[in-house]
């Protein structure tokens, strides 16, 4: 038995899952805290189906943090810090950032010297005194986190290591992203995802360790795992140092969650939640992952994603006249505090919505004084918003079954431009708490194989087979693991000639 | 004359993306190499090759190394650096710049020296595509001299090759040089006449890049083909469409070898195509029949998108389109495939066009 628990902008999920079917499931609005929320759906959850005493684990997948970005909010002042001089500085980190975010984490940023060439040798010897006075720069400008990227270091992190060790003796409370932690060759795009990382890190810790407090405090005492982008699952104290790795996860359990509830195996999916629209194409039931360069809030990355494309826009969307704007602001958990309907002063899209009777949520006599055409004409800009998404996600002009979930969904009409069919799978508004508890296990191997003692079909297989037996260990059913990305990088610089190879398998949890 | 403006450098990229068959290093870090000097010293001028008065003096710049490692230890000035001693050794200034291949980031690395000197480059190149080696050059082949040449690197190095037997020799020094330089580096040549760029070089290179991307950024705009859109600027053919099942990579030399297999779908679900590189795609077999070779242009694209895809971004999974192009003229005489056809690159298979249907 499962808990699946999705933690939107808007609203908190929670699913118990026996196996393939769906016990029961419970709807929140998401508090202002994150954490009191997840403690009412899972008290509600206890008392709904008494059988919660038998979970075995608690899976959570959030948006919380994607959020911060989008919106720009609690995001910790960060600095990036480039260990590559002389190298590499007429792109300096962030170059090619949006402004806002930039502006939003601080947006400092630091070169120093040292870095690796290809082969292992030092660009330039690494300099104590440099990343010091660094350091006190980054004191004095209130910066508490920092992505440390050094040129090469996915082939040697000692540069990365050393400026953390000095990092960490200089300023204690800085939290600390290490690049080759956290992607692969690439400078940009790995010192990019740190970055996100480093900015997040602060509301992450806080977030989880709320929500692991809140479940001991009920008596739930089992294993707390978070969806990470490629849906499979990890320990809820490695989230708290990495969120990037969850940062998509939303998509992609809600991807996933709508398979499962819809039985449409090929189909564009579009998420609504109460900030964000997310949507993605389902290939055979999993998500459509990006062949190229994954943008994040902006922010150009390069690790396995979902190839998702999200837009501001949500049931909590805060509209404004003279000139119409919707969003990217949203109201989001303070839904049912802050909007007409629910006797707020703030207009939302979901007034819209029941002003123009797509829907019947809090008190629609409230909105009876909005002017119906100004009414009408954010109803056709919000439809049109997200027939733009699909437009971007289909390949062709011809027509895709559209499914739609999410508590956001009321918002569009069942006329759809482009699509074949529009689907509302039942149960859809807690897809992603469903996809969230389906989610899989997974293994990781990362070895340097020396290729004069094997061939390098021996050295894959070697590593295919300990990937394998890694995500049988992790409990996942070996009948249904299957090898998802294979990587290989050559380290000339050793004598032998030798290679890196990172394989990753993933089955369900059994 | 026309102007590259930061907007076409997307274009641009894309396009020689696509001429680079592969390799010519990552077209976003050249393109955003190329953003920053435009945004920091303007527009760059673009003159085609009629447009040469008879006194101009034509430096070509490049960029060498592996592609792998382009990525990693990203250039910066290194070509401007090159450039300046060559004028230094030679006494002569120039006033022109041209690339030395079109595809990749090399397209672009002439942005670099003629923004910080404000001097115009050339549309034409001296591949029509990318090659792995500095041999491989239609002005090598037609009689200029591949000497003086000066290769520079970002810490303050600069080897200046004054003497070579042939253009081999100035390829096997320069390459020993940037492995020592860190496994990249940008070199100059000895400036060239109007008269040598209108009868060595292949014209208006750098225009196709420019139609190339806006065709695949039209077609995405208007939801159609991105591939059929390629096909209608530029004439090729789909050599197949598949998945990446098997990648083997090395850097080697400074050059990143290896092949990569594909399992087919579509009208291709029952067969299996190969393509061998070495930083270039060099020769698709399907199954085992070869389909295209060099110096034609093997390039494979993200099937959805149309966008390249460089040998370094390869990776398992991808589902992708693989075209074969036509390679320029000036390369299928029996000089041009001396140099740069099936035997130069150690293949005992005789050079036959392309088939376009």
């Amino acid at each position: 038995m499962r808990i699946g628990i999705d933690v939107g902008g808007t609203n908190t999920d929670a699913v118990l899952i026996n196996g393939d079917v769906l016990v029961s499931k419970i709807k929140t609005p998401t508090t202002r805290d994150v954490t009191s929320g997840i403690v009412t759906c899972i008290n509600d959850l206890v008392q709904a189906a008494p059988e919660c005493a038998t979970v075995d684990a608690v899976m959570l997948g959030t948006t919380h943090f994607v959020n911060a970005l989008l919106e720009r909010t609690q995001l910790a002042p960060s600095a990036a810090l480039r260990i590559c001089l002389p190298a590499t500085t007429m792109l300096p980190p962030l170059v090619d950032w949006p402004a806002d975010l930039k502006t939003a984490i601080g947006g400092q940023s630091y070169m120093a010297s040292g870095g690796h060439e290809y082969d292992g040798r030092e660009i330039s010897a690494f300099n104590e005194i440099e990343i010091r006075e660094i350091t006190k720069k980054m004191n004095a400008d209130g910066v508490r986190s920092v992505s440390i990227s050094g040129v090469f270091s996915p082939v040697d992190d000692a540069h990365e290591k050393a400026a953390a060790e000095i990092i960490r003796l200089e300023a204690p409370h800085m939290n600390i992203t290490l690049s080759s932690e956290i992607g692969k060759v690439g400078i940009l795009e790995r010192e990019n995802a740190a970055m996100l990382n480093a900015c997040l890190v602060e509301v992450a810790s806080k977030t989880i360790d709320a929500i692991r407090s809140a479940m001991v405090a009920v008596g739930l005492n089992v294993p707390l795992f978070f969806s990470q982008n490629d849906g499979t699952l990890m320990q809820s104290e490695f989230a708290a140092q990495y969120p990037v790795f969850t940062i998509a996860s939303g998509p992609t359990n809600s991807m996933r969650g709508a398979a499962f509830l819809s039985g449409v195996p090929n189909a564009v999916i579009i998420d609504i939640g109460g900030t964000s629209t997310d949507g993605g194409m389902l290939i055979n039931g999993f998500p459509r992952e990006a062949s190229v360069a994954v943008d994040v809030a902006g922010v150009r990355t390069n690790f396995r994603m979902p190839d998702v494309f999200s837009i501001a826009l949500g049931g909590g969307s805060i509209i404004k006249s003279n000139p119409l704007q919707i969003g990217p602001e949203s109201v989001g958990f303070r839904l049912s505090e802050e909007s007409v309907v629910f006797g707020g002063n703030q207009l939302t899209s979901t007034d819209i919505a029941v002003a123009n009777g797509l829907v019947e949520i809090g008190r629609p006599d409230l909105v009876k004084n909005i002017d119906m055409l100004f009414a009408k004409q954010v109803q056709k800009e919000i439809q049109k918003r997200v027939e733009d998404v699909v437009d971007q996600l289909k390949v062709s002009t011809h027509p895709v079954p559209v499914v739609l979930v999410g508590g956001g969904s009321v918002l569009i009409k069942n006329a759809f431009d482009g699509a074949s069919d529009v689907l509302r799978p039942p149960n859809a508004d807690v897809a992603n708490a469903i996809g969230a508890a389906i989610s899989q296990v997974g293994g990781q191997v990362e070895k340097v194989y020396s290729l004069t003692e094997m061939t390098r079909d021996e050295a894959l297989d070697q590593a295919k087979t300990e990937a394998v037996s890694k995500t049988a260990d992790a409990g996942a059913d070996p009948s249904s693991i299957e090898i998802v990305d294979i990587e290989e990088v050559p380290l000339t610089y050793l004598p032998s000639n030798a290679l890196r190879v990172k394989v990753k398998a993933v089955g369900t949890l059994q | 004359m026309w102007h590259i403006l930061e907007d076409d450098l997307e274009s641009i990229a894309i396009g020689a993306g696509i001429l680079g068959t592969g390799g010519g290093g990552n077209p976003y870090i050249g393109m955003l190499r190329a953003k920053q000097m435009i945004k920091e010293h303007g527009p760059i001028k673009v003159l085609s090759s009629d447009e040469l008065s008879e006194d101009d003096k034509v430096i070509c710049v490049g960029g060498i190394g592996a592609p792998t490692v382009g990525i990693e230890k990203l250039r910066g000035k290194q070509s401007y650096y090159a450039l300046k001693a060559i004028e230094d050794y030679t006494g002569t200034k120039a006033t022109a710049i041209i690339s030395n291949e079109i595809g990749g980031s090399n397209s672009l690395e002439p942005i670099v020296p003629a923004s910080l000197l404000g001097l115009p480059i050339v549309d034409a190149d001296g591949m029509g595509r990318a090659f792995p080696e500095v041999q491989m050059k239609t002005y090598f082949v037609y009689g200029v001299p591949a000497y003086p040449m000066a290769v520079s690197d970002e810490k303050g190095n600069t080897a200046l090759f004054t003497e070579a037997v042939d253009s081999r020799w100035v390829e096997r020094m320069a390459r020993a040089v940037t492995i020592q330089m860190g496994g990249v580096a940008c070199y100059a040549l000895a400036p060239m006449t109007a008269h040598q760029i209108k009868t060595t070089a292949v014209l208006d290179s750098l225009s196709l890049t420019k139609k190339l991307g806006d065709a695949v950024k039209n077609a995405r705009a208007l939801h159609e083909d991105p591939i059929d859109a390629l096909l209608q600027v530029h004439p090729g053919r789909v050599l197949f469409k598949g998945k990446i099942v098997d990648l083997d990579r090395q850097t080697t030399a400074g050059f990143a070898r290896g092949q990569v297999v594909l399992e087919g779908m579509d009208e291709y679900q029952k067969d299996k195509l190969t393509v061998e590189f070495q930083n270039e795609n060099l020769i698709a077999r399907l199954n085992s029949e070869v389909v295209c070779i060099v110096p034609d242009l093997i390039c494979i694209v993200d099937s959805e998108r149309g966008e390249p895809i460089t040998t370094e971004l390869l990776r398992y999974g991808f589902r992708v389109t693989v075209l074969g192009f036509p390679g320029p003229e000036l390369w299928k005489t029996p000089e041009g495939l001396a140099t740069a056809g099936p035997s130069a690159f150690g293949y005992d298979v005789e050079y036959a066009d392309l088939e376009l249907s």
